[in-house]
């Protein structure tokens, strides 16, 4: 029986300042059958450890058709994730997973896909948003709308330049508050709604946040005409064990570990507590 | 086909000096004001005329556990290469659990099905569990506060035990349920128990009839609670005297959710499992600050929501909770699910929800 708490060894092989707060590692698994054979869904999450201080759960950012060297961005806010801002390339930390349901893929092909992300919430969606990308004429309108509090905040800032020029995306973001060199759009995401052009028929909207930031968004998606469920988003739940056990991220009888953390809004609102 | 076996009651000592040779055996001892299960030795005589004060789940499933031990190796050409080495914790060693209650047993039951009937099975749990007799005494007497026979259950209820012992006037009646318990009835110890079976039937119809009855579990009782769930002036009243200590979450059979630590002394040390409780403020609270429980009532609705509407709509019906009456009995401020349970029944009655 494998042992699902046992995690598998993994290197940090590269290390990206992204923000003042916020690093993305590269990481690659130690073991190298477990490597050769790791795959994910966009959407899914690892609990990576930093052994002796703990474990936390993390969306995977990358590129799933890139799964031997995987990524995560990381905001350090808590003893886990200021551990993980501690370590250099080479050291190891724990990997267990991948958990969870993951964002739909195959299904929604032939669709127009919009994005709406908030500050860190942009990772969890990259690895849905380069997939696509490279299967770019299969999918119909794709738009990303990207928000974040401060021009320091925003994440992959280089991506970010390559996504504004490219002819097939149509690429939007602005931030709470601006400073001297910024010249674009000041306000919280749902701000640059109305300048977007968003397109409300065929399109499915994946949104990714701040709880707060969501639920504006999905407020804001839903005056549009969004159906509830073309409309998907992530929970945010404190988890332990990924495997529907421990008892932290259960909502009513859903585990977000297990059957999220990607929900559609029609089965948020089936949920017995108010989640966003 | 169920093996009796007849024991007098003077050889009872006997029985677990032999039961303890071949294995780890657990029985309830007298510690102080409580009852606790403890390794049995010949120091020790057990204590069997009321329920333990805990139950026999930290046995299968121990309060704390180290799950994996952890060293960090510096390479001895490289100061700045460094390489861990991880070794899983899993021995388990075979197990009686002797005087169990049937609510007791009833509980890993409903460890069961997220523990081990899963695509995903718990290894610690499951070794231990598969490695455990539990050899259960049928409830001489109801207890205070208990309620078995509402949720399903009956003071002599066979479910998850292998073996059910029934007290008699000078001896007890073994009975084995599993293979398990018709190994362990092969000692020479036993005598021919057929003759019993009878008084120990009336015994148990006897007892079930005083057993306390607050609500009736019926079909639509999963319905009616999840109903309840918007109406947070219910819950709020339910949960005023509660203070979130927690204790009926360490006390219950059913109740199963943990967290996981890592401990570090120099350059190793140990990821441990312990129990957790949705009673407590931190149970839900993330890194960010966020905190969706963040009210007790909020917490005290998903403590009973889980027991009798959440697990009930995953796993077919079935109700998270034994009726052992624990929670109720030594609850600090007298908080009582019985008596919250039978009161969504009445208020979804009288509200027509």
């Amino acid at each position: 029986m494998t042992n699902i708490y046992l995690p598998h060894l993994a290197r940090i092989i590269t290390i990206q300042d992204d923000t003042y707060d916020t690093k993305t590692f590269g990481l690659e698994l130690v073991d190298a059958e477990a490597r050769n054979t790791f795959r994910f869904r966009p959407g899914q999450f690892l609990e990576i450890a930093v052994l002796g201080v703990g474990e936390a759960p993390f969306g995977l950012a990358s590129n799933p058709n890139h799964p031997e060297a995987f990524f995560v961005t990381i905001r350090a806010v808590g003893s886990v994730t200021d551990a993980l801002h501690k370590l250099s390339p080479g050291d190891i930390v724990g990997v267990r997973g991948p958990f969870g349901n993951g964002f739909p893929f195959d299904e929604i092909k032939g669709k127009n896909v919009l994005f709406v992300a908030g500050g860190i919430g942009l990772p969890p969606l990259r690895s849905l948003i380069e997939p696509m990308l490279d299967a770019r004429s299969e999918f119909g309108d794709v738009q990303i709308l990207y928000g974040a509090r401060s021009p320091a905040d925003l994440v992959y800032k280089n991506r970010l330049k390559e996504w504004e020029t490219m002819q097939d995306v149509r690429f939007m973001m602005t931030v709470d508050v601006g400073d001297s060199g910024w010249s674009g759009n000041v306000g919280v995401v749902t701000t640059i709604f109305p300048k977007a052009d968003i397109i409300v028929d065929n399109t499915v909207a994946f949104v990714c946040g701040p709880p707060i930031m969501i639920r504006f968004a999905i407020m804001e998606l839903l005056r549009l005409g969004f159906a509830p469920a073309n409309i998907i988003s992530t929970l945010e739940r404190y988890m332990k064990c990924g495997v529907g056990k421990c008892g932290h991220c259960a909502i009513g009888h859903k585990y977000v570990c297990l059957d999220g953390p990607v929900f559609s809004y029609r089965e948020m609102m089936k949920l017995p507590e108010r989640v966003v | 086909m169920a093996k009796l076996g007849y024991l007098p009651k003077e050889k009872l000592t006997a029985l677990l000096e032999a039961l303890s040779k071949e294995q780890r055996l657990f029985v309830p001892c007298q510690a102080g004001d409580a009852v606790l299960f403890q390794q049995y030795d010949a120091t020790k005589t057990p204590c069997l005329d009321r329920p333990a004060t805990t139950p026999p789940k930290g046995i299968i499933f121990p309060q704390d556990d180290t799950l994996f031990t952890f060293t960090y190796h510096k390479d001895a050409e490289d100061l700045k290469k460094v390489s861990v080495e991880l070794k899983e914790n899993l021995d388990v060693a075979p197990t009686i659990i002797f005087g169990a209650r049937p609510c007791d047993a009833k509980g890993f039951l409903i460890y069961d099905r997220p523990y081990t009937e899963t695509d995903t099975p718990d290894p610690y749990y499951k070794k231990r569990r598969d490695m455990t007799a539990i050899m259960t005494l049928a409830c001489p007497a109801p207890s205070p506060g208990c309620f078995c026979t509402s949720v399903g259950g009956d003071p002599a209820d066979k479910d998850g035990s292998d073996v059910l012992i029934t007290q008699l006037e000078s001896g007890y009646l073994f009975e084995s349920i599993t293979e398990k318990g018709e190994t362990i009835l092969q000692n020479s110890l036993f005598e021919e128990g057929s003759s019993y079976q009878e008084q120990a039937q009336r015994t148990h119809e006897a007892v079930a009839e005083l057993v306390r009855k607050p609500f009736q579990v019926t079909e639509e009782l999963t319905q009616k609670v999840l109903s309840l769930f918007e109406n947070d002036s219910f819950w709020e009243e339910e949960a005023n005297k509660c203070i979130s200590c927690g204790a009926c979450t360490y006390l219950c059979p059913t109740c199963y959710c943990f967290n996981i630590t890592d401990e570090q002394a120099g350059s190793s040390g140990e990821r441990i499992r312990t129990w957790d409780a949705c009673m407590f403020y931190h149970f839900t609270l993330e890194a960010s600050g966020h905190n969706p429980r963040a009210l007790k009532h909020q917490r005290l609705k998903n403590r009973v929501g889980h027991k009798f509407s959440y697990y009930p709509q995953k796993y077919d019906g079935a109700i998270a909770c034994c009726g052992c009456g624990r929670c109720v009995r030594y609850c600090p401020v007298s908080v009582d699910i019985s008596e919250i349970v039978a009161h969504a029944q009445e208020y979804t009655n009288d509200h027509g929800e």
